[in-house]
């Protein structure tokens, strides 16, 4: 179990079925990439949850910064003219 | 139209929704369907994929044993997942065996003696450690696997269907192993060590895979001669080793007839330990 630290760690996405986008189904450790795409399998589709998998090493995604999720994320709050539901249809259109 | 409403109109789409996404375990031959509905195989049929059948009970048998055990949480899950599916082969093969017979798998597994089982050699043999497992399982899974692919065209219908199933969950375990013996082949000194170590321990029950019996003779179009597979395993196996840097030790060859119920040390055990609970407690179910 000691050797586990050398392992990177893997981000699994898995694709339930044709049509859909992967998503998101969590990591594992894995010495290589042919390696974690079979530990994904083995651990993320044993249920038949999956019909695609992708795997990217964690420290290859860049995320955003928890500390900056005022600034990244609270801008469009209350801007209800971004949801089209904001708007009435004009009499003038019938078949909207 | 407000949130609410938004999601009392997803919530409408529901069923539709969810049919996109909903896990269901799929359609595949089980045990169960060949216990109710296969056709009773003939005395000789029946003692064939008993055979097949034992060589897979005792190999889920000693990779279940590294449940918990394995070098790595992952590789845990994998060998697990392994033992599982060779488990399912068992039950397949043991339940039709046991239609000849009147009795069911749990019959077969657990209420036969030592000489009764027809396994071969190389699935008793012990674990060892990681290593010795990964060349157990790709000398055998290579072969299970140009087995079954042959036995999916036998005029066996049953035997044919099991192995349609059976095929494709060994292809993974063949490619399991190939990965892993590339990997620990190529990796340290010491890891390839190792690996010729294990070679060498578990070669000596090759030999016994390949021998044709009077049984496979007389189910001519239904049963797989072994030694047709011979020169194929050998070729793929020479190619997985040496891409691995490894090679063929020279080893004689162990005196092994399993397949006639002579058995080496090892199996005693095993059967003393997976059948112990089903012999204490007769007929229990939970």
């Amino acid at each position: 179990m000691s050797q586990q630290s050398n392992w990177p760690l893997w981000e699994v996405f898995v694709r339930s079925s044709r049509g859909l986008s992967h998503v998101h189904a969590g990591s594992l450790h894995a010495p290589d990439a042919q390696m974690a795409v079979r530990n994904a399998r083995d651990l993320y589709t044993r249920r038949n949850e999956g019909v695609s998998l992708w795997v990217v090493k964690s420290e290859d995604i860049i995320s955003s910064d928890p500390d900056e999720k005022d600034a990244f994320f609270e801008s469009p709050q209350g801007k209800d003219y971004r949801h089209a539901t904001y708007y009435k249809a004009s009499e003038g259109v019938k078949h909207l | 139209m407000n949130h609410d409403e938004l999601d009392a109109e997803l919530d409408s789409f529901g069923d539709a929704l969810a049919s996109a996404t909903r896990v269901t375990p799929g359609n595949a031959l089980r045990p169960e369907d060949i216990a109710v509905g296969g056709a009773k195989p003939s005395e000789d049929v029946a003692r064939y994929a008993l055979t097949l059948g034992d060589d897979a009970l005792i190999l889920a048998q000693r990779l279940s044993h590294w449940i918990s055990r394995a070098p790595e949480l992952e590789e845990d899950i994998a060998l697990g997942n392994i033992a599982l599916d060779v488990l399912g082969h068992a039950r397949s093969f043991l339940t039709y065996a046991g239609l000849a017979w009147d009795k069911t798998e749990d019959d077969l597994a657990y209420w036969r003696e030592e000489d009764d089982f027809t396994s071969l050699w190389i699935v008793e043999q012990p674990n060892g450690h990681f290593g010795v497992t990964i060349i157990r399982q790709l000398i055998v899974s290579i072969f299970q696997h140009l087995l079954y692919s042959k036995l999916t065209e036998s005029a066996d219908e049953t035997l044919a269907a099991i192995c349609a199933k059976a095929v494709k969950e060994v292809d993974y375990h063949r490619d399991h192993a190939i990965q892993w013996t590339v990997r620990l082949g190529l990796g340290t000194e010491e890891s390839a060590a190792k690996m010729r170590h294990a070679l060498e321990i578990l070669w000596p029950y090759v030999d016994e895979m390949f021998q044709d019996q009077e049984l496979h003779r007389k189910l001519d179009g239904i049963a797989v001669l072994p030694s047709s597979l011979r020169e194929d395993w050998d070729k793929e196996i020479t190619a997985v080793l040496a891409d691995s840097g490894l090679e063929i030790p020279k080893t004689g060859q162990a005196m092994a007839n399993g397949r006639g119920g002579e058995h080496s040390e090892h199996l005693g055990f095993i059967l003393a330990e997976m059948q112990v609970l089903a012999r204490k407690h007769p007929g229990a179910s939970w």
